[in-house]
């Protein structure tokens, strides 16, 4: 059962015009997990997510899900589970159509997937938000009237209206205060446990990744240079990279940083 | 500390729809009501018309008003009141047909060039392109021979010609809003992309639209009435141009025969642009609400005298409070803050976003947003109270004594410029420096905060260096003038983690070297454990808590900085992998 691959991404390969973005890239997802996609800006990360969602051209390479090849098939186009990946993007202020209502916003997925009529899919929008602990009476607002932590939790609702298999969250949570930061998180957590969802979970920020992974890949370049158990990379790295990654980020604490700064000079000295 | 409970706060005064706004301004509510009178006689023209505006009455030629004939008479003895009358619905039946025409291909066009790209922009772009280069009265007057004379088949073709000017609005308000998230996961929903054009980006270009159509149709009365002055109309359909076009020719006979189609028009026309005026102001006015400064409530008068300079002590901000308008009232977003800075320390202005840690340093580089302003308290700078000083005074100040550097590198450094040239002009203004030996003094700088290569990146503009490039250019710009004082806001957010590594390093060599006090703005209590000597913790406008780092993070003592050093996500336990039981799905 541990074996089984929901989604299976097989040396993809992604050009933007002469920029080689994504360079045989290999990564699995199983029911279920949790799946940490760190790097830097402009490594790619995000650019994997947007293939498996099919708002990305991809140039060779194939993503299975369930086994069937998803690449370059437009989410309208697909079927099936694959048709119900879904999406939690970083910037809770622009993930939301300013001019929508959160009930319009949640019912949109329902309606155009044909898995609800309009009324069947207003009465769902309750349970939606009661699943993200939005209070009911949040339906018939507009996405301004909310905080940053309280959208990306609408966004989380969005998501879960089409009970999907896979959620590809890119920086959920990087736009959000420290301390609402923790609550979504564990929001995700509490949501994968009770539904099974998978994540591919992208973050910049190694913490983050991996409070929330089962395994984390790490990105550089375009290319995925470690891949392995979440403590495994997040604690004991075996890449140079990683390792630069995981001293460069200050801990909360005076002492222990002062170690780890110690340590990323070493390490820089060395290259 | 759930948010299930959260109060969703009512918005603020954008609330208030569109249309309530232009009505409450006053030249919008005129342009309103009298563009309502316009269209009313032009509907209820049969109603409204005295007489058959075609009925002729030998003995009323050119007759003063009066006498049955409200305006007078014409050259042939019609009446001019129901001429108009009548004339307004053909002149605005003719505007309509044009400003259809317009929007309808325009709007259309824009949407799909916008949202689709590719060749069918560069097809319509072509189209239009080539549009816009044909004199529009000439080609209405060549066609006018061609087809004969039809107005409403002239003003047709105008509206063709007059598209592009929707065509183009359209399709850069399109290619604005494409790439916003929304309509991404509008595709991950599963949205048709005819469905994401209509249910998400029409919405979006709703407003302007409908200002452009208020203009072109003014334009497009105004033309008509001009085609039809130069004789171009049909002769036996009342209009304004025609009217006025009969009014000129008998002007010697009866001058007043040109005022009245004048006037018609030219209110029409006006309304029609003060409209179009009245409701842009109204979708700014919603973005920013408008600034009068009420009075300062009389608690806040009250001098605070500035204390006594305690010694070693840089900058000591006592009773601080910072508030902004807000309707008749102020609304304060730092109530009451006392810090002091000791020279030589670095302290971290540590909170969540609203906490009031920026507007802090903002208030100390005097560099408030619109309304902002200190309304009691004192910032002692070096024994001086930095209220009281004149903005003149503050620009000394500033860059020469006191720096900073901002959260956006990018967006700080102006894009049309060489960024030597912008470091070295800030020089030569505060320093006194002459072009060269500033330019000198910004290539040691840049050399120092590490750059490989000065001379280059000193010749290059901003877009050709990295974000980290970029902020070590902004620190080198602000340590160039030796400053007692750095203000840094949140310097190092914005970089990637080994980017921000580095920069941290960079500012710790700095501050050892130039001696420097900082003060550093940051939700980071990592960044707050790298270089920090002291930290004070900021909630909703006030420091809850101030101490020395090492205390701070072993024995934080107000529930909120525990809060928040407990929100901290490290050394987690690792979360152990179950395959799920049945083949879950969501709820």
């Amino acid at each position: 059962m541990s074996d089984e691959k929901l989604v299976d991404v097989r040396n993809v390969n992604i050009h933007f015009g002469p920029l080689h973005v994504l360079k045989d890239v290999s990564l699995d997802i199983r029911p279920g997990e949790t799946v940490g996609l760190v790097g830097e800006s402009g490594s790619g990360k995000t650019t994997i997510g947007r293939a498996i969602l099919g708002i990305c051209h991809v140039n060779s390479g194939q993503i299975d899900f369930e086994g069937k090849d998803i690449a370059n098939v437009a989410p309208r186009e697909r079927t099936g589970d694959a048709a119900r990946i879904q999406a939690v993007f970083q910037d809770p202020y622009t993930s939301l159509n300013p001019s929508m209502t959160i009930e319009e916003i949640l019912t949109e997925p329902m309606i155009a997937r044909k898995i609800a009529t309009a009324a069947e899919a207003r009465d769902r929008v309750r349970d939606l938000l009661d699943q993200v602990n939005l209070p009911a009476d949040a339906a018939h607002r507009y996405p301004r009237e909310f905080s940053g932590g309280q959208r990306q939790r609408v966004a989380i609702a969005r998501a879960l209206a089409l009970s999907p298999r896979l959620i590809v969250c890119d920086e959920p949570v990087s736009a959000l205060d420290l301390s609402t930061q923790a609550r979504v998180m564990d929001l995700f957590i509490e949501i994968q446990e009770r539904t099974g969802v998978a994540y591919l979970f992208v973050s910049h920020d190694l913490a983050v990744v991996r409070h929330i992974s089962h395994r984390v890949a790490v990105m550089r370049s375009g290319r995925i240079v470690e891949f392995g158990e979440c403590d495994q990379v997040t604690a004991r790295p075996e890449h140079p990279y990683t390792k630069r990654l995981l001293l460069a980020a200050p801990v909360a604490d005076p002492v222990r940083q002062a170690d780890r700064r110690r340590a990323f000079q070493e390490l820089e000295a060395e290259a | 500390m759930t948010e299930t409970t959260a109060s969703i706060p009512a918005a603020g005064p954008q609330r208030s729809s569109l249309t309530g706004l232009v009505l409450r301004n006053p030249l919008g509510l005129l342009a309103t009501a009298l563009i309502i009178v316009v269209l009313l006689t032009a509907i209820f023209a049969p109603l409204i018309a005295p007489n058959d505006p075609a009925a002729v009455q030998i003995f009323k030629v050119n007759v003063a008003p009066g006498d049955g004939y409200l305006l007078g008479g014409d050259g042939s003895g019609r009446d001019i009141f129901s001429r108009l009358v009548w004339g307004a619905r053909n002149t605005l039946i003719g505007a309509a047909i044009a400003v259809v025409v317009a929007a309808l291909l325009g709007v259309t066009a824009g949407l799909f060039a916008g949202y689709f790209g590719k060749w069918y922009e560069t097809a319509s772009s072509w189209i239009s392109d080539a549009l816009m280069a044909l004199p529009a009265l000439i080609v209405l007057l060549a066609l006018y021979q061609a087809l004969g004379a039809s107005i409403y088949l002239s003003m047709g073709i105008f509206g063709i010609m007059l598209s592009p000017g929707f065509y183009r609005l359209t399709r850069t308000l399109v290619k604005g809003v494409k790439n916003e998230l929304y309509i991404d996961a509008a595709r991950v929903s599963g949205l048709t992309d005819m469905r994401i054009i209509i249910r998400h980006i029409l919405l979006v270009v709703r407003a302007p639209v409908v200002i452009q159509t208020s203009i072109v149709a003014g334009i497009a009365i105004v033309i008509q009435a001009g085609l039809e002055f130069l004789g171009l109309g049909d002769p036996s359909m009342p209009t304004w141009g025609g009217i006025l076009q009969n009014g000129f020719q008998n002007m010697y006979n009866a001058p007043l025969g040109i005022l009245w189609p004048g006037l018609a028009i030219s209110i029409t026309v006006a309304s029609l642009v003060l409209l179009a005026n009245a409701i842009r102001d109204a979708m700014q006015t919603g973005a920013a609400p408008s600034f009068r400064t009420p009075a300062i409530p009389a608690k806040y008068a009250a001098a605070t005298p500035a204390p006594t300079p305690e010694e070693g002590v840089l900058l000591d901000i006592r009773d601080l409070v910072v508030a902004y308008p807000d309707g008749n009232g102020w609304r304060e977003v730092v109530h009451g803050v006392t810090l002091q800075v000791r020279k030589g320390d670095v302290v971290g202005l540590v909170g969540e976003s609203g906490s009031g840690k920026t507007q802090t340093a903002f208030a100390v580089l005097d560099l408030l947003s619109t309304g902002g302003k200190v309304l009691s308290g004192s910032i002692t700078f070096d024994g001086e109270d930095l209220t009281k000083k004149s903005e003149t005074e503050m620009r000394a100040l500033r860059g020469r004594r006191i720096a900073y550097v901002p959260q956006e590198p990018m967006s700080n450094l102006d894009p049309s410029f060489r960024i030597g040239a912008q470091m070295v002009e800030p020089l030569m203004n505060v320093l006194g420096l002459s072009k060269a030996q500033a330019k000198a003094r910004v290539l040691e700088m840049l050399a120092r905060v590490g750059l490989p290569d000065p001379e280059r990146t000193f010749n290059a503009y901003p877009h050709q260096v990295s974000g980290g490039m970029a902020q070590r250019v902004l620190i080198a710009g602000a340590v160039a003038s030796s400053p007692d004082l750095l203000i840094a806001d949140e310097p190092t957010t914005a970089l990637d983690v080994t980017v921000q590594a580095e920069v941290l390093e960079l500012l710790r060599e700095l501050r050892e070297e130039f001696h420097m006090t900082v003060v550093m703005v940051t939700h980071n209590f990592g960044v707050v454990a790298d270089i920090c000597d002291r930290v004070a913790v900021m909630k909703k406008g006030e420091i809850v808590e101030e101490n020395a780092i090492g205390a701070l993070f072993s024995n934080p003592q107000h529930p909120y900085t525990r809060m928040l050093l407990g929100s901290v996500l490290e050394d987690t336990e690792v979360r152990a992998y179950r395959a799920p039981a049945a083949k879950g799905n969501a709820a």
